[in-house]
């Protein structure tokens, strides 16, 4: 195992942190903007998020780079910003954590699907290459590979990662079938823990999808797989719409609730997804860290 | 039609080479290509539908079964439109203004293709003002709206008032679909359909483009 992993884990529970794409709506960030590229325009606010999440007791937190790969970038005109992007967000995210906590940054996936062939294996290498090159000069600690709905992309992205020689999370959203248990390309927990850990990832996981309490029996069923640390962040329930605004329906009391049965069930990283914000961090240390 | 049995197996097995092949020998055997469709190839599509529903297919299945349908229903238009039979319907189809994701879409898109439907695709982040003018200009009878973030949701009653303020609300239907999306939600905008998954969307297209 990774020493930094090994180092976390064994003092586990691990907390790390909320959501950076509702935080930043919440700081005016519009539909039609490009999130990742607020490193660049307001950092300003990008260390605001981060530096809550630090305040509020996160011993990881992530990073402002989630759709900061050149693919999703292109939707806005940015792909040859790709890496000043990535650097700007590691570098806020740590001048946030100052030394109190360890910035792992986000890779997300590229919305775009190998099945159907609107991107291939090559451009999937290219664009997480650059990315993860970018994150790892910056400085991150580790690059965590997330909200992936698809084990084929995952693979270059875990690749990507890994060339870097930092440590890799790999995470997958299970919001898919009649249970809510699978992959959108219907991969069960089982299977995605094994996949996931064979790739390459040292720590694998759970996030987004449909809420807290339906990633205890996912979190369960991963740590039936594999003995690799598993990583568990999931949303605040699925969002509805108010008066043209996003409201989550968890609260932070509710979500941290289940806290301690994800420790039982064997996440050694817990934090929140979409709608969770440094409210649930804290809910969450009381639930689950030794005072 | 023993061989045209096949072809049913062929498209729920999503193996387009032999659901081509294997039309191929049936129409030259004589077999009506109407039948084809309706005997085999729809039978097959419900079916795939019925498995996503109970957990049996998942997304790559129903992409690979709409790959196979549409590789057959290629050599099987022309004969049927020389008759003057009319595609199930046509379908303008899009992500909503402000939301840039488009793997559903591009599932529903495919499906709906398998399932018969003429869809023009207009791509993501997709104007209320150019769904409404694609819709009139293509003679469409279906809008389908996908919409992936729960903040580009408002993009779809926008697509709606924008038929209203053009006088088209009634010439054609919409449908919307997409993660955050519910029944409740397109009830509230006044669109004429949901469909939860991909499948679903195809029966939903199917009854909306019904004539009365």
């Amino acid at each position: 195992m990774h020493p930094t992993i090994e180092l976390l884990r064994a003092a586990r529970p691990v907390l790390t942190d909320g959501a950076w794409g509702t935080q930043l709506q919440a700081q005016g960030l519009q539909p039609h903007e490009c999130p990742d590229s607020w490193n660049l325009t307001h950092p300003d606010r990008v260390l605001q998020v981060a530096r809550a999440y630090v305040e509020a007791g996160s011993q990881v937190i992530l990073t402002n780079t989630f759709g900061a790969n050149a693919v999703r970038l292109a939707g806005y005109g940015l792909a040859d910003q790709a890496a000043a992007i990535n650097r700007a967000g590691v570098a806020i995210s740590r001048e946030a954590a100052a030394g109190r906590a360890r910035v792992f940054a986000s890779m997300g996936p590229t919305g775009k699907m190998l099945l159907d062939g609107t991107i291939t294996e090559a451009e999937l290498d290219r664009v997480f290459e650059e990315q993860a090159m970018a994150l790892a000069e910056a400085g991150a600690d580790a690059l965590v590979a997330e909200t992936f709905s698809d084990l084929e992309e995952a693979g270059p992205a875990i690749a990507a990662a890994r060339r870097t020689g930092l440590p890799v999370v790999a995470s997958l959203v299970f919001d898919s079938g009649r249970d809510k248990d699978r992959t959108m390309m219907g991969v069960a927990p089982e299977r995605a823990a094994k996949a996931l850990e064979e790739m390459g990832a040292d720590v694998v996981g759970a996030n987004c999808g449909q809420g807290i309490s339906g990633y205890v029996s996912v979190c369960r069923r991963m740590r039936s797989a594999t003995g690799a640390p598993l990583w568990i962040k999931a949303n605040a329930g699925l969002p509805e719409l108010e008066a043209g605004r996003a409201v989550y329906r968890i609260q932070a009391e509710e979500f941290a609730g289940h806290g301690p049965a994800l420790v039982e069930a064997g996440a050694d990283f817990i934090g929140g997804c979409c709608g969770t914000t440094p409210d649930f961090i804290r809910a969450l240390r009381l639930r689950i860290r030794k005072p | 039609m023993e061989n045209a049995k096949r072809l049913y197996e062929a498209v729920l097995e999503g193996d387009a080479k032999t659901a081509r092949s294997v039309t191929e020998a049936a129409l030259a055997a004589g077999v009506d290509p109407q039948k084809l469709v309706t005997e085999q190839m729809i039978p097959a599509m419900d079916e795939a539908g019925r498995r996503f529903e109970c957990n049996e297919f998942f997304v790559p299945e129903l992409l690979v079964s709409a790959r196979a349908m549409k590789a057959a229903l290629e050599l099987i238009r022309p004969l049927l439109a020389a008759r003057g039979a009319q595609p199930a319907g046509r379908v303008v189809i899009g992500t909503v203004k402000g939301d840039l994701h488009d793997i559903g879409k591009n599932l529903v898109a495919a499906m709906l293709e398998g399932g018969g439907f003429e869809v023009i695709d207009l791509g993501v982040d997709v104007s209320p003002e150019r769904f409404v003018a694609t819709a009139r200009e293509k003679e469409a009878h279906l809008i389908a709206l996908s919409a992936l973030l729960t903040t580009t949701m408002p993009s779809m009653q926008a697509t709606v008032e924008a038929l209203q303020r053009a006088g088209l609300r009634e010439r054609f239907k919409v449908m919307i679909g997409g993660a955050p999306i519910t029944q409740k939600y397109a009830d509230e905008i006044g669109a004429d359909g949901y469909s939860e998954n991909a499948a679903g969307a195809v029966a939903l297209a199917r009854r909306l483009s019904a004539p009365m």
